[in-house]
């Protein structure tokens, strides 16, 4: 889609969020100071690698983080035009569920073993005002065929122990969708099905937000399924976006040598390789972050300015930013009289 | 379900087969029930009579098999000491130990199960605190001791309660101190479990799911947390109906409640046998039956063994 012409509404906007977690060994710094903005019917993907924070945000934008041991410092999560974070906990199930939901990793652990999935399924939807008590099974079993469950009316009053993954995975999205929410996250939905049924997820929900025209918030740590599912990307190290932009922007000019580096590391069909590329060394404890860019100890273009300082954003072109000093030519930019004077200043 | 619940009644009634075969060998083990019934100066011949008369020459599985047949015909042998059938004096009793058992049990679950929701709610707070301490208590002090202490703090300083003894079965007062002595293992062994079980549960994906939808806390906690914390608690159901029978010897005793478990006692000081055997296959039976009621209780709140 071309960004330039997007008139669409913004269906959520996070600004500058931090999450920390308070231990007995500090701070950690989940989530660091994260801002973006996802447009009704867009699909922005959080990639990066384990432990970076993807989740957390993913939790903070339902606050739902694991309380009191993570609290929310600062930031603004603005959905549907008003800050999350000002409502008091009561009025946040007006949010969660008809304003944002969530469909998790896991389809064997998310939904609860001792009930139906048509018990589970009816009372989300009872939350609704406009759905009479009466139709509500009825409406339990349009959900259902809406995400492609064969035979609804029976499945309704099936336990979840009766279901495959993919199936499962499939009423969760039902779920998810039930309180008809703007923004829905999906935290890695497809890492637990097989690829065959992941491709047919995907497919789903790409389906299911051209009809509802919800924004798709996708984590994951894949870029194939990056580039088949989202509009946009931001890419997160340890705590932060270290780069966002539009996908194809991303693919074809990759601006951070993490981004860099995860893109290296999706193996490739045509390359014959003996060893599959891997980023060296561990991200930083987030218990103890370095003052300049996280990623200094495990990047090969560092220099002494990327431990000092944290990067600033440099902009590459429409919406496209990334967080690297690599892209400092300040120096360039300088009058070359002046290049000379400061030159021989440092040689006396 | 229905193919499981045979299954489970099967097993019981073998169950109870082997609680039989063990009452009939113990009390053949602790000598012949001749010598404690015929006086000193009884003659041989006397004790050849009475040992014909009893059937005490026949051999063992004979013995066994008649035993069984006038046991399923309800003739559980005689009380030499109460002068009547055995199983009536233990079934004349048994009410009295139903009231307390039924009464303690309730009582007991409900608030072990509420306060080990409540302790994992409010884990690592005060309340917490105040729970663990509470559970430490009623499962180290022994029965007898807490039986003597508080009936020393409420009958005899403060004077609220009675000391021992049983009224009608609606005066109250007399049910207080025996049930919490009964009752104060159960309240701490059912809160730690449940609170325990809760914490796994509340950690679990489901929950996290049943809050996104946005339903309310409470609807969280008392629908999608505690019918799966309930499972672990309801294992122990069966151990702890057994605490409350076994428990009521002592706790009974202590208090002089006329119910089932000081009435062995008796027999037992007395060589009752009829009535200690009775007391033995009735307390056996129940414990059985209590099992069983808990596994089938178990499969209906957890779908996945019902189909198994």
């Amino acid at each position: 889609m071309d960004a330039t012409k997007d008139t669409r509404r913004t269906a959520l906007k996070v600004e500058d969020l931090h999450t920390y977690f308070f231990n007995r060994w500090g701070t950690v710094k989940a989530v660091d100071g994260i801002s973006f903005e996802l447009k009704e019917g867009e699909t922005l993907g959080i990639v990066g690698e384990s432990g970076c924070g993807k989740t957390m945000t993913a939790l903070s934008l339902l606050r739902l983080h694991p309380q009191p041991a993570a609290q929310i410092i600062e930031g603004k999560i603005i959905l549907d035009g008003e800050d999350i974070l000002q409502i008091p906990e009561r009025d946040m199930r007006n949010v969660r569920g008809p304003k944002i939901s969530m469909i998790l990793q896991d389809p064997q652990t998310s939904l609860n073993p001792v009930y139906t999935v048509g018990n589970q399924l009816i009372e989300t939807l009872d939350r609704r005002d406009d759905i009479l008590k009466s139709d509500l099974r009825k409406e339990a079993e349009e959900s259902l065929r809406r995400v492609r469950v064969a035979a609804p009316e029976r499945r309704l009053s099936d336990f979840p122990h009766q279901m495959s993954g993919g199936m499962k995975q499939r009423v969760i999205g039902a779920i998810a969708m039930a309180g008809g929410p703007k923004v829905i996250i999906a935290d890695e939905p497809t890492t637990a099905l097989d690829v065959t049924i992941q491709l047919q997820y995907l497919r789903l929900l790409k389906d299911l937000q051209a009809e509802t025209g919800m924004g798709i918030i996708f984590i994951t740590h894949d870029f194939g399924i990056v580039a088949r599912m989202c509009d946009k990307v931001a890419v997160m190290y340890a705590g932060r976006i270290v780069e966002e932009g539009p996908v194809r922007e991303i693919f074809n000019n990759p601006s951070h040598p993490y981004t860099e580096a995860l893109i290296g590391s999706v193996p490739k069909m045509e390359e014959k390789t003996d060893r599959l590329y891997q980023i060296d060394g561990q991200p930083p404890q987030l218990y103890a972050l370095p003052v300049g860019c996280r990623f200094t100890n495990r990047c090969q273009y560092a220099k002494s300015k990327c431990v000092e300082e944290y990067p600033r954003r440099f902009s590459f072109g429409e919406n496209h930013y990334a967080s690297c000093w690599r892209h400092d030519d300040s120096w360039d930019k300088i009058p070359s009289s002046t290049k000379e004077e400061i030159t021989q200043m440092l040689e006396a | 379900m229905q193919r499981y619940v045979l299954f489970r009644i099967g097993q019981s009634l073998i169950a109870m087969l082997g609680v039989s075969m063990l009452v009939f060998a113990l009390t053949r083990l602790s000598g012949s029930i001749v010598d404690l019934y015929l006086p000193i100066e009884a003659t041989p011949e006397d004790f050849e009579r009475m040992t014909k008369y009893w059937g005490l020459d026949k051999p063992l599985y004979h013995q066994y098999l008649l035993y069984m047949w006038k046991l399923v015909q309800g003739d559980w042998g005689e009380s030499w000491k109460w002068q009547q059938p055995a199983l009536q004096v233990v079934l004349n009793k048994f009410p009295n130990t139903l009231q307390i058992s039924v009464f303690t049990f309730f009582i007991s679950t409900a608030l072990g199960i509420f306060m080990g929701v409540f302790t994992a709610i409010k884990k690592d707070t005060g309340w917490d605190y105040v729970g663990k301490v509470v559970a430490l208590m009623g499962q180290a002090l022994p029965s007898f001791w807490q039986a003597i202490m508080l009936m020393w703090v409420f009958a005899v300083v403060l004077g609220w309660l009675p000391t021992s003894g049983k009224g009608e079965w609606y005066e109250w007062k007399y049910y207080i101190l025996p049930s919490i002595t009964l009752g104060s293992w159960n309240v701490a062994a059912l809160m730690r479990i449940t609170r325990s079980t809760m914490l796994d549960v509340l950690d679990s994906e489901y929950v996290k799911m049943a809050r996104i939808k946005g339903l309310p806390e409470w609807k969280v906690t008392w629908k999608h947390c505690l019918r799966n914390a309930a499972i672990a608690p309801l294992t122990l159901f069966g151990g702890l109906a057994a605490g409350l029978l076994t428990g009521s010897v002592i706790t009974e005793t202590v208090f002089a409640w006329p119910g089932v478990g000081f009435v062995a006692i008796q027999a037992v000081n007395a060589r009752d046998y009829a009535v200690v055997q009775a007391a033995t296959i009735f307390f056996s039976a129940i414990l059985i039956f209590a099992y069983l009621l808990v596994d089938i209780l178990y499969a209906y709140l957890d779908p996945r063994i019902r189909y198994d």
